[in-house]
């Protein structure tokens, strides 16, 4: 250990340690290092994306709060009532310790929700897990489902969608970013602020421990051998303490004396009070002998770098203390008094009658440094994009690369996962996970609802990070139209590995840059998001991983859209148009074993028009179900759509080109609708004023998907038997034995 | 109707719960706390679901001793309505309202889904607007639903037809396969001797509008109220009344 220099264990480089002690114009102390290490972490201070983060566009007219506070507010049009979401990572902790570490990722994105003042209404969730053949890879799958669903049941939010990745890349490194939607009254909107002398810093919620100490500077550093070893740097999920002090803080922020208030989650107290106060303009003192404490002994080091879970800090209106106290004590929650909001803007912080640090809060929260790294296209990208697809041998039996498809993890059907997840609790879900592109959940009290999805193709990405950027928004949203919802805004995460490596770096910011003009394309602003660098076991980069958590609204419950054939004798449609894409498909990965070629085109204007062609006809009530080409292609989102209503389809398709890119190719902007044969010209005209091809596919019916390419059988398969492929796939392997 | 639902600390389906009753039923409905004592002269008493005291221990082990819960055995006693839902059912076995216990689910696993149930006894006043032998649809969500018993307590609560709800097949018939939990005999929900105390797994509150999964649940309670207008429920008034001059009173099954 650099016992000469301890900033170097902690994560600060020299020349951090060298401007730290230039802002303070002295040798910080261990604790002010401490906090200095946190807040300068990646993780807090975003020094390596900060740049990049500037180019995604923030603004737009249902922004209420965009980038910088707990989560984005969007106004969905639903009168008084606005929706917070964020989404947040928790990458590092999952991989050490899978049920704790997913289980507080859910405790802590539903706090920055509730930070906004609103009431949680639907957790989301993105996961990318190594093959499933590989035992520890089981063993995390098992571990962060259960978190999941251990965490979140209990605080009684549901859990009412997201999707699930399997690729070697994240073996030893699996991603688990979390999203939580919730709703507020606009005048309960709150900031995460300190401001006005003489108002009183209150804690609330359960005593601090030794837990999670360090864990923003873990979550910005590298998995290895060691990593087994960072198991005290995870913290514990208490989802009773959370459900207690959620009910609690609703109630306090009702009151009208809260100024602010934000989770006490990564850097615990040190960036709650640091942060709060650099919002409102002023300082706060602390003392810390007034913190509640679990454990004996704890120093001030210990108190201020703890990331015990459940823990909010709230500055109320001086002289309103004992309401607070009163309150949090008929929910059970304890509450303490532990400093005051003062003029100066300095972080003071006591303890046992002496102060311990004492640092400018601009220093701390405004002035860690921002990088911009070197970025080079990587060496290899234009050999890895290189796909000579004559040398691809087209499959004999297409039916039996069907069934492969439908068995691969990537695309199985995730009911061993989701049914393990309460989605239901709160009443409030109109279309719960597997039934729709997206998840749709009522907005309380009125008849709107809000379309959800996560989504996000790493494939696409390391072959083209910027046309997989784009991909990323475009396919986020097109799910939430299939759904019926009018796409809004987007949170992200962005998970990548060292922005130091050039190579990586470069793949970031050309993602960045399709997912902003994406965003620009289809009017969807970002509010804010996460960014998880660093992603790496030693030394390996995971795969790019650009997470959106896209928000739509549905204006009227009834416009819900499922993706399940819902009946026989319906026509089925092809909104957009196939190419012959095979690059970066999944086709290719699983059946050819080849990651490489470009990943499919894609044009904003069409994937708009397509869009919209799409969401008239649903709200003009023409669509009986609707489902994006996505990995898989065309073949696999029949299949599901049959799998999904239990009803048979017969397609014929032109032979245009080789069949396994017409059946398996994932070009872009494509929607499969199923509609009343009576509704086709209606439909007809709506695509013709977007400008949108349309084309017939054939229609329901039966207990067979048979697809006729160029006049010949193709693909002739009973649902039975793809329905045991795709469902069977996932409890397969996870219980062997077990019933599938 | 009017309606008390019980919130301890942790319940999370409680605002559900008041929503059935309050928004979509259109009668009254009121929260009263774990800590009160008594019940503002409720009608009916439901105990929802949710984690209550966090579930640690044992789910629904703490609950019993909430003092709410001395009210809700005195209202119980004198032959009002309780209806126990996921977590509201396995506080009133650990209470000794209804026997049996509920135990971790056959494969260890939080389950979420909807399930079959074939109504065994429309005799009871929160079934009678369902056809005997008519198989609902509502979604189960619980980790601990395995209902078991002692064989005899099995056959005693079949002897007297106290066995409301079992899991089944779309089709009626009650299979192993349909049996989402491992619960014994497919057990889903039981009502005590006098009939007027009712568990139950699955979630009736989640199956009462159109935009549900089902509105099987709907039924459940417009059944209390048009019990609650009948001459069943009258004399049932009369010794409640009698009962709120007497403390205590609470009847183990």
């Amino acid at each position: 250990m650099s016992v000469h220099a301890p900033w170097r264990a902690m994560g600060l480089k020299d020349a951090e340690y060298e401007r730290i002690r230039e802002l303070l114009g002295r040798d910080p102390n261990r604790v002010e290092l401490g906090m200095f290490a946190v807040l300068w972490s990646e993780h807090c201070a975003y020094k390596h994306s900060k740049r990049l983060l500037r180019r995604f566009p923030a603004k737009g007219e249902a922004v209420v709060v965009g980038p910088g506070e707990n989560a984005g507010v969007i106004d969905a049009g639903a009168g008084d009532t606005l929706v917070a979401f964020r989404c947040e990572s928790h990458n590092r902790p999952s991989a050490v310790e899978p049920y704790q570490g997913a289980a507080t990722g859910v405790g802590g994105i539903l706090r920055d929700v509730l930070s906004m003042g609103a009431r949680p209404i639907a957790l989301l969730d993105s996961l990318r897990f190594g093959p499933l053949d590989d035992e520890r890879v089981r063993h995390l799958v098992s571990g962060v489902v259960a978190g999941i669903s251990g965490y979140g049941n209990s605080v009684g939010v549901p859990t009412v969608g997201g999707e699930i990745q399997f690729d070697p890349g994240y073996r030893h490194n699996p991603l688990v970013n979390v999203m939580c939607v919730g709703i507020l009254p606009r005048q309960r909107l709150t900031r995460a602020v300190a401001a006005g002398p003489g108002n009183t810093v209150i804690y609330v919620g359960s005593p601090t421990g030794r837990d999670g100490i360090h864990g923003a500077t873990f979550a910005s550093d590298q998995l290895g051998r060691e990593t087994e070893s960072r198991r005290p740097a995870v913290q514990i999920g208490d989802p009773f303490a959370e459900k207690l002090l959620i009910e609690a803080c609703l109630e306090l922020i009702d009151q009208g004396f809260v100024v602010g208030i934000q989770d006490m989650g990564a850097a615990g107290l040190t960036s709650s009070s640091a942060e709060t106060a650099a919002r409102g303009g002023c300082g706060i003192e602390l003392d810390l002998d007034f913190v509640p404490q679990r454990e004996t002994g704890m120093d001030a080091y210990e108190i201020m770098l703890s990331e015990s879970q459940e823990r909010m800090l709230v500055i109320v209106r001086q002289g309103y203390e004992e309401e607070v106290h009163a309150i949090c004590r008929r929910h059970g929650v304890p509450s303490a008094a532990v400093g005051t909001v003062i003029a100066e803007p300095v972080l003071r912080v006591r303890h046992h009658g002496e102060v311990v640090a004492e640092v400018p809060v601009e220093a701390l929260a405004g002035q860690a440094p921002v990088y911009d790294p070197p970025a080079e296209r990587p060496a290899d990208l234009a050999a890895r994009q290189t796909l000579d697809i004559s040398s691809v041998p087209v499959p004999q039996d297409l039916k039996a690369v069907l069934l492969q498809l439908l068995g691969s993890p990537t695309i199985a059907e995730k009911a061993w996962v989701y049914s393990q997840y309460d989605y239901e609790v709160g009443a409030g879900t109109v279309l719960g996970p597997g039934r729709a592109d997206a998840a749709v959940v009522r907005i309380p009290g009125t008849r709107r609802a809000v379309a959800l999805k996560m989504d996000g193709n790493a494939r696409y990405v390391a072959l083209d990070p910027l046309t997989g950027g784009m991909i990323a928004v475009a396919e986020a949203a097109r799910n939430v139209v299939c759904a019926g919802g009018r796409p809004v805004a987007i949170t992200n995460c962005l998970n990548w590995g060292s922005p130091e490596k050039p190579d990586v770096f470069w793949t970031m910011k050309e993602a960045v840059e399709g997912m902003s003009r994406a965003c620009e394309a289809l009017g969807t602003p970002v509010t804010g998001g996460n960014v998880s660098l660093y992603n790496e076991h030693e030394g390996t980069p995971i795969p790019p991983t650009p997470i959106v958590g896209m928000v739509g609204v549905i204006d009227d419950l009834d416009q819900a859209v499922e993706m399940g054939v819902p009946e026989e004798g319906l026509a089925v449609a092809l909104l957009g148009e196939t190419r012959e894409e095979l690059g970066a498909s999944e086709y290719l990965a699983v059946v050819h074993g080849q990651v490489r070629g470009l990943p499919p085109r894609i044009d904003l204007d069409l994937e708009r028009r397509v869009q919209e062609a799409c969401l008239t006809a649903i709200r003009a009530g023409l669509i009986r179900s609707a489902h994006d080409c996505s990995d898989g292609g065309l073949a696999v989102a029949l299949a599901e759509s049959c799998l999904v209503g239990g009803v048979g389809a017969r397609i014929e398709l032109a032979a245009a080109f080789r069949p396994d890119a017409l059946l398996f190719g994932e070009s872009q902007s494509r929607v499969i609708v199923a509609l009343r044969e009576e509704d086709w010209p209606a439909l007809e005209a709506i695509a013709r004023e977007a400008a949108v091809p349309m084309q017939r596919l054939g229609s329901t019916g039966g207990r067979q998907l048979v697809i006729d390419v160029g006049g010949a059988c193709a693909v002739r398969a009973e649902l039975d038997e793809l329905d045991r492929a795709w469902r069977g796939a996932i409890p397969g392997t996870m219980d062997p034995g077990g019933e599938a | 109707m009017k309606c008390a639902v019980i919130v301890f600390p942790g319940s999370n389906c409680d605002r559900d719960a008041h929503r059935a009753v309050a928004e979509v039923l259109g009668e009254r409905a009121v929260y009263v706390r774990h800590d009160a004592t008594n019940l503002q002269d409720a009608d009916l008493v439901l105990l929802p679901g949710g984690f209550s005291y966090g579930d640690y221990l044992r789910a629904g082990a703490l609950a019993r001793f909430a003092p709410v819960m001395e009210a809700v055995r005195r209202f119980a006693a004198a032959g009002g309505p309780v209806l126990g839902i996921c977590n509201g059912f396995q506080i009133l076995c650990e209470a000794g309202m209804l026997p049996g216990a509920l135990v971790r689910n056959r494969d260890r696993r939080f389950v979420c889904r909807p399930v079959h149930l074939v109504v065994e006894n429309t005799e009871t006043p929160f079934t009678s607007r369902y056809a005997p032998g008519q198989v609902i649809r509502l979604p189960i969500a619980h980790g601990e639903g395995c209902y078991v018993a002692p064989g005899e307590v099995l056959d005693e609560l079949e002897r007297t037809r106290r066995v409301v709800f079992r899991y089944c097949h779309p089709s009626g018939s009650v299979t192993a396969e349909a049996n989402p939990n491992g619960s014994a005999r497919n057990i889903a929900g039981i009502v005590n001797e006098a009939g007027n105390v009712l568990g139950l797994m699955p979630h009736p509150e989640r199956a009462v509008e159109a935009y549900m999964t089902s509105t099987d649940g709907l039924a459940m309670f417009a059944a209390v109220r048009d019990w609650l207008a009948g001459p069943g429920a009258r004399a049932v008034s009369r010794d409640q009344a009698a009962a709120g001059a007497t403390t205590g009173g609470a009847r183990r099954v």
